[in-house]
């Protein structure tokens, strides 16, 4: 008498949300037309244009450049530092109050099901207002001196994969220390930094403080190679992270970057199984896999392998891969075709090198971009998918027989950024987290976050860490 | 797992019940095995555990998936009374509404069974001739478990013999927090035994075991032991059923058909009130053992106020708007 228990589909609704058919660039607290060449931004689970988006040319850039400035020497700058935090609180209550709004924004531009934007991006972003709201007015205790200073106008150009989420971690400890800003959203997923930019004007941000200018690699580049850009900030891949490194070079700006990761998730024979097995399917799954930080690479123990390997798969099994907007879904589209056409490139080079490749059942949406949940088997470290960063639902799984093993295999890459260990054991896991090289280590977890934890990596994963109080040093000049 | 050094594995202690499923026939050959065993189980991480359940509590069951649930939450009730001031009366009533829980709606589907005392066990049964629902007593000196075997098994004959169909047994607490794993199994075994025909299900009392790696390690005694079903809770104990129990539970009742090939029924009971809450379990249900656990053999809820709850979102869904409590039967 078993039946399937359907669930029926919950669709978000998408009337919250106001999309305008064309937006500007924000500067100087005004929405103003671009010279650059629009761009289209599309739904990625439809293929729907969802509105077109001005684009911001070395003179739209310089025009915001000098905004930024003018605020940051006549208003941000001398500002008591207490109301700038009010400026910081103010935001961080709009962004609550304005959640659905985001949340709905974010899973259209970028393809993110709704319960991630909604239950992750949208009240971590809050978070990250909020706490460094708090620091605004308490600059001298970061641990840089009795009277730390800002540096000035930032620079910042930030990713596709988190657009709120990553525009709050630039944007809030830039203010609370007291810089202003020159952001570029990235070419795909400009909306919620536009959304953002109405936020500013109804938190009345004194003009100039924030300013926003979408557009594709040539707005980025105007925006860090700015002779009056003080301070650059990007997040995104290791490539474009090396040029705007050389471009930056031998000028006085400082730079952080946060670029990408091939993380290891280390589970111990000991391990919780069905709790480590939630936490790979968080590790590489969340986000369809378009983090930094997943958690691409499963070192299992041998001698549990077949046994985590077998409970992954039924496990997979069961994720909603579909309809972003549906509130039951687990993995939406994948954020555009060119960033699918690289996943299915380097799956290829998966099969043809040897490794076992496994998906679910069930059938992918007609149209937008998807890619299913993807397990490699018998992987071996010298195989691309284990050393290439996929950025994408693709877990490469290979075993170790020992700690140090574990150790040795988990640093063997050119990235740093996380790893994550299963153990029930607490020597263990203290014994092998100060081994890893990776600025991030979850210990019977993986993917959590937090504005109080800085983030950031090691090796080709970039320099600077950004939140906890770590963070506060990319935006400010020591007082020793 | 892990394989602890069993000290008395070369003195021979013979087998105490007959064939336990295979791989674990011998799992049972002394005290130490047993927990060598028992503690050789994945641990559990408590906060793994909570977020896993806190994901699943955001399913938005909507339309036709939440009648279907709610319809078969109906029909997994074990609607229960278990109280001191218990009479034939009560029962009684509460067998009329087991049968209809919905007497303006024929088509409301009865619950799973009817849930007393043992000694109430006859009425219930005379009230419900003529219909699928189950009588169910608990029994084993309910509900502390505190009492020789042989008043506990004495327990058990007479409800079976007053007619009960299913045996709600404690299990004692007491030696499996001591380390005595040997004597809760030989003690469930006995109960079976003393079961007959009778479905057995063994109540863990988690509030009592506290830990989530307690919680499975009680259950995976309880389904060797031959428990058809493993219960959380007496309701007399709070906290009673959770969700990350619930899931621990299910997560030991699905392994342990992948290794025995049997199936073993769980039953969440006490604390669940709400429509919401019992949707919240279908959907845990649904995503931990798997699809062939939502019918009433393998999936109850022990509970009294939630088929009321139930029934008026039932009629919401039906008519489009709230009724209210006088819409709804007494118990």
């Amino acid at each position: 008498m078993t039946q399937l228990f359907e669930y029926a589909p919950a669709p978000e609704s998408r009337s919250i949300v106001d999309i305008r058919p064309s937006y500007g660039l924000f500067v100087d607290g005004e929405f103003t037309d671009g010279t650059g060449a629009p761009l289209k931004t599309v739904n990625p689970a439809t293929e729907e244009v969802l509105s077109e988006v001005a684009t911001g040319s070395d003179e739209d850039v310089d025009r915001a450049v000098r905004a930024a400035r003018r605020a940051y020497a006549r208003v941000w700058g001398p500002m008591r530092p207490a109301d700038r935090g009010k400026y910081l609180f103010r935001i961080a209550r709009l962004l609550q109050e304005r959640a659905r709004e985001f949340a709905v924004l974010e899973t259209l531009d970028n393809g993110k099901p709704i319960r991630e934007s909604r239950d992750v991006d949208v009240p971590l972003a809050a978070a990250h207002f909020f706490y460094h709201a708090g620091w605004a007015d308490k600059l001298e205790h970061a641990g840089l001196g009795p009277a730390p200073r800002p540096l000035g106008v930032a620079g910042q150009v930030i990713p596709w994969n988190f657009p709120l989420l990553m525009l709050a971690w630039k944007v809030a400890p830039a203010l609370a220390a007291g810089n202003t800003v020159v952001l570029k959203p990235a070419e795909t997923t400009p909306l919620t930094a536009l959304l953002f930019a109405e936020v500013c004007r109804q938190a009345d941000l004194p003009p100039g403080v924030v300013n926003i200018v979408p557009g594709a690699g040539a707005t980025g580049r105007a925006v860090i190679s700015h002779p009056d850009v003080d301070k650059v900030a990007f997040t995104g891949s290791t490539e474009v992270g090396r040029s705007i490194a050389r471009a930056v070079a031998g000028t006085s700006k400082r730079l952080t970057l946060e670029l990408g990761g091939k993380a290891a998730n280390i589970v111990f024979d000991d391990a919780p199984v069905d709790q480590a097995v939630e936490g790979i399917v968080r590790g590489i799954f969340f986000n369809q896999g378009h983090v930094c930080c997943a958690g691409s690479r499963l070192l299992v123990q041998e001698s549990v392998h077949d046994d985590v390997v077998a409970a992954l798969q039924r496990r997979i099994g069961t994720l909603r891969v579909g309809d972003p907007m549906d509130k039951n879904t687990d993995l939406g589209a994948i954020n555009s075709a060119e960033q699918l056409s690289r996943i299915r490139e380097l799956t290829a080079f998966g099969e043809t090198e040897g490794a076992t490749c496994w998906q679910p059942e069930g059938e992918l949406p007609g149209r937008g971009w998807w890619f299913k949940p993807t397990v490699f088997t018998d992987v071996s470290p010298a195989h691309r998918i284990a050393r290439d960063e996929v950025f994408g639902p693709v877990l490469s799984v290979m075993t170790f027989r020992t700690p140090d093993e574990a150790v040795a295999k988990a640093n063997n890459t050119t990235y740093g950024l996380s790893a994550g260990i299963w153990s029930e054991k607490g020597s263990r896991i203290l014994s092998v987290t100060s081994k890893l090289r990776a600025g991030v280590v979850w210990a019977n977890t993986f993917n959590e976050f937090d504005p109080t934890s800085p983030f950031g990596g090691y090796k080709q994963s970039g320099y600077g860490r950004e939140g906890g109080r770590q963070g506060l040093a990319a935006y400010l000049e020591a007082s020793h | 797992m892990t394989h602890v050094l069993d000290p008395s594995a070369l003195t021979g202690a013979g087998s105490l019940t007959g064939p336990l499923p295979d791989p674990f026939a011998d799992v049972t050959r002394s005290g130490d095995a047993f927990r060598a065993f028992l503690h050789g189980l994945p641990g559990v991480d408590q906060v793994g555990a909570e977020n896993r359940v806190k994901v699943l509590g955001t399913r938005s069951i909507k339309t036709t998936a939440k009648a279907w649930a709610i319809d078969t939450a109906i029909s997994m009730v074990d609607l229960t009374t278990l109280e001191g001031s218990d009479t034939p009366g009560k029962v009684r009533s509460l067998a009329a509404k087991a049968r209809r829980p919905d007497p303006e709606d024929p088509d409301c589907p009865p619950v799973a069974a009817v849930c007393v005392y043992g000694d109430l066990a006859g009425v219930a049964k005379q009230a419900l001739v003529g219909t699928d629902v189950k009588v169910a007593a608990v029994a084993t000196a309910f509900p502390s478990g505190r009492a020789s075997r042989a008043v506990k098994l004495a327990d058990v004959q007479d409800a079976v013999a007053n007619g009960a169909d299913e045996i709600d047994m404690v299990i004692d607490r007491g030696a499996f927090l001591a380390g005595r794993y040997l004597d809760v199994f030989e003690e469930i075994v006995a109960v079976k035994e003393a079961c007959g025909s009778a479905h057995l299900k063994v109540i863990l009392e988690t509030g009592e075991l506290v830990t989530l790696d307690a919680v499975r390690r009680a259950s995976w005694l309880a389904m060797l032991a031959g428990g058809d079903f493993i219960k959380t809770s007496t309701g007399k104990i709070s906290p009673a059923a959770t969700l990350p129990v619930c899931l621990v539970m299910l997560e030991a009742v699905r392994d342990f058909r992948a290794a025995t090939g049997r199936q073993v029924g769980v039953k969440p009971a006490g604390g669940i009130r709400t429509t919401k809450d019992a949707v919240k379990h279908l959907v845990l249900v649904n995503e931990t053992a798997g699809a062939d656990w939502l019918s009433p053999d393998w999936f109850r809820f022990g509970a009294s106020s939630l088929l009321n709850d139930l029934l008026l979102q039932r009629q919401k869904l039906r008519t489009g708007h709230y009724s209210g409590p006088d819409h709804v039967s007494v118990d």
